[in-house]
């Protein structure tokens, strides 16, 4: 299995340079007796925007986050965070990164506000106004301000998330790391999870999250990275890598007779046609899209649907795992 | 080494500690049993003693306490005697198991507590250093016990004062030798318990694993602190302190090899062999 390179596909900057890396691992190797959890992963994490790690349970995405704090030492490889090496600098790093891992990881026997007061003593805030007001503007950004004085052993595990979230940017964080920030939510409390990690590069907060829920990834990822057995299968912006998969504009259309659909073979820029109703047309640009509709109309053909689909992440992560070779003739490296 | 972030983690852990009555009522109770209830009953059964026989046959009892015991007793009646010697020497184990007790508690489940309950996974990623949580849980398993210990032996010395203190010529505790075992002695054995419990909690799997490994630890080690103890309050004041100052130093090698158990691996439960 060979990673592609990453770097193909990285954000670009305004200017048009590479964006450089927050965090950078190459050939990071972490095993657990017998079990690699990491076998040479190599993961690159642009500044600003957000990286979803991508992966089945078991791929190792909790042990890349923990390595990349320094909370756990690889066996092998190299792990750079802010140009710093984890395993030796682990507070300089640490106190510059915010966790929320898959479980909230709060202590229930405190109140919301003391949960939050130690994370930021820790981080060295004294205590006093300053920091009390930090505390709550914190639990205000994720609404959970109101109910800062409860014991958290009370909360419902939204609210645990939310509290676990807003201690992740009480010390103003430059990297938030997220394993899973939804498990065990409800779809609305998921929804708001979402917007407000989407909300935070606009900051200027590199965000990594950790997933293997397609749908909370599209629309959220300005890289993907898709990770198996430890390592990366793949890795790029979601757009670069639907065009790497699927070079071909796709529409898919509908009419009154199916079989009139055949005529679209015969109109410029179609490259496939798969019938069906819909039927599946490959074009060589989506732009061809509103010639294609008239040129069918013009041959009789009543149409009662026209789609353009853009293939989803879900289309993506499948296509990589099921090892299909892309248009461009790297997927099959990939997978 | 920030001891800033050390005192946070052992005041979080207090804090959480005083949260849960059902941890700080039985440390009460406990308590108040052995510096209230069994030296009132003893000390009350002694002083109000009307037979005659029984008082001597007491008094008698005293020649198993060494010589130089014997001769520090001030008191002259045999309810006096018998009284002061019980009050002071007989009672010393109160001052050592009490602490243990209660410092073994909350030292087994500290570190495999963060570990069970997911906020291992907290520290981990947190900019405290393994040897600052370490410390911290540390102090937050000695203050308890100590503190407990303390109140208690105010309370005892009130009991003693007020039961013994007439037939001895007035308040007379505590004794210097009480005060050099309080003060010197039973805090190094505290801390030489807590760095065995400790690296435990840090190892094990569970709590309950915890608690089972640390109590066949502190068992023969009350045994010891008792036999030490006892040693102090029966000797020259300078043997308490002698005492005291080979516990500190076992206790300072046992605290510098504990640290090491502790390890960000280990409050994540991934450590090998967790």
């Amino acid at each position: 299995m060979t990673a592609l390179d990453a770097s193909s596909d990285a954000p670009p900057s305004d200017a048009g340079r590479s964006v450089p890396s927050v965090v950078r691992l190459d050939g990071v190797r972490r095993r657990f007796g017998s079990v690699e959890a990491l076998a040479g992963l190599d993961l690159d994490v642009p500044h600003g925007g957000i990286t979803v790690l991508l992966g089945p349970n078991g791929a190792g995405k909790t042990t890349a986050i923990r390595v990349i704090t320094g909370a756990l030492d690889p066996d092998a490889g190299r792990v750079s965070v802010f140009g710093l090496d984890p395993s030796e600098e682990g507070e300089a790093v640490r106190r510059r990164c915010g966790v929320v891992s898959a479980k909230p990881a709060l202590y229930d026997r405190l109140s919301g506000f003391d949960n939050l007061a130690y994370s930021a003593e820790l981080h060295g805030f004294d205590r006093g106004a300053r920091m009390d007001e930090r505390i709550r503007e914190a639990a205000a950004r994720f609404g959970i301000e109101a109910a800062l004085a409860q014991q958290v052993g009370g909360y419902s595990t939204g609210m645990k998330t939310r509290l676990a979230l807003a201690r992740s940017i009480l010390h103003e964080p430059e990297l938030l790391l997220f394993d899973e920030p939804t498990s065990g939510l409800d779809p609305e409390s998921s929804h708001a999870v979402l917007e407000l990690i989407h909300a935070m590069p606009a900051e200027g907060v590199t965000v990594v999250m950790c997933t293997h829920l397609l749908l909370e990834a599209e629309g959220l990822s300005d890289q993907v990275v898709v990770l198996e057995d430890g390592a990366t299968l793949l890795a790029g912006t979601p757009e670069g890598l639907t065009r790497r998969f699927w070079p071909a504009a796709v529409v898919r259309l509908a009419a009154e007779v199916p079989a009139t659909l055949e005529a679209v073979r015969d109109l410029p820029g179609v490259r496939a046609y798969a019938p069906g109703n819909p039927a599946t047309v490959e074009l060589d640009d989506a732009a061809r899209i509103p010639d294609v509709v008239l040129g069918l109309a013009a041959r009789g053909v009543r149409l009662t649907r026209v789609e353009p689909h853009t293939p989803s992440l879900e289309d993506l992560y499948f296509a990589v795992r099921a090892g299909r070779t892309g248009p461009a003739g790297e997927a099959g490296a990939a997978a | 080494m920030n001891w800033h972030r050390v005192g946070v983690v052992a005041r979080t852990d207090l804090k959480q500690l005083i949260q849960a009555r059902d941890f700080w009522l039985p440390m009460v109770v406990l308590g108040a049993i052995f510096f209230l209830a069994i030296p009132t009953i003893l000390l009350l059964a002694v002083t109000q003693v009307t037979d005659a026989n029984i008082v001597e046959q007491l008094s008698s009892t005293l020649d198993v306490l060494p010589a130089r015991a014997r001769a520090g007793i001030p008191a002259t009646t045999p309810v006096g005697r018998s009284s002061y010697a019980l009050a002071v020497f007989l009672l010393a184990p109160v001052a050592v198991v009490v602490p243990l007790t209660i410092c073994t508690a909350v030292g087994a489940a500290t570190l495999v507590g963060e570990r069970e309950r997911g906020t291992g996974e907290f520290l981990a990623h947190s900019p405290a250093g393994v040897r600052e949580i370490y410390l911290g849980k540390l102090i937050a398993s000695l203050i308890p016990g100590y503190a407990t210990t303390l109140v208690g032996f105010g309370v005892y010395s009130l009991v003693v004062n007020l039961l013994v203190g007439p037939h001895v010529g007035g308040w007379f505790f505590p004794t210097r030798q009480w005060w050099v075992l309080m003060l010197w002695v039973v805090p190094p054995f505290l801390a030489f318990t807590l760095s065995l419990v400790l690296r435990l909690s840090a190892r094990v799997k569970s709590t309950a694993a915890a608690q089972q490994a640390s109590g066949l630890v502190t068992l023969p080690l009350i045994l010891v602190a008792y036999s030490q103890s006892t040693g102090a309050l029966f000797g020259a004041e300078r043997l308490g302190v002698a005492i005291g100052a080979v516990a500190w130093v076992v206790a300072a090698l046992a605290l510098s090899r504990g640290m090491r158990a502790v390890s960000r691996a280990r409050l994540l439960g991934v450590a090998d062999g967790i």
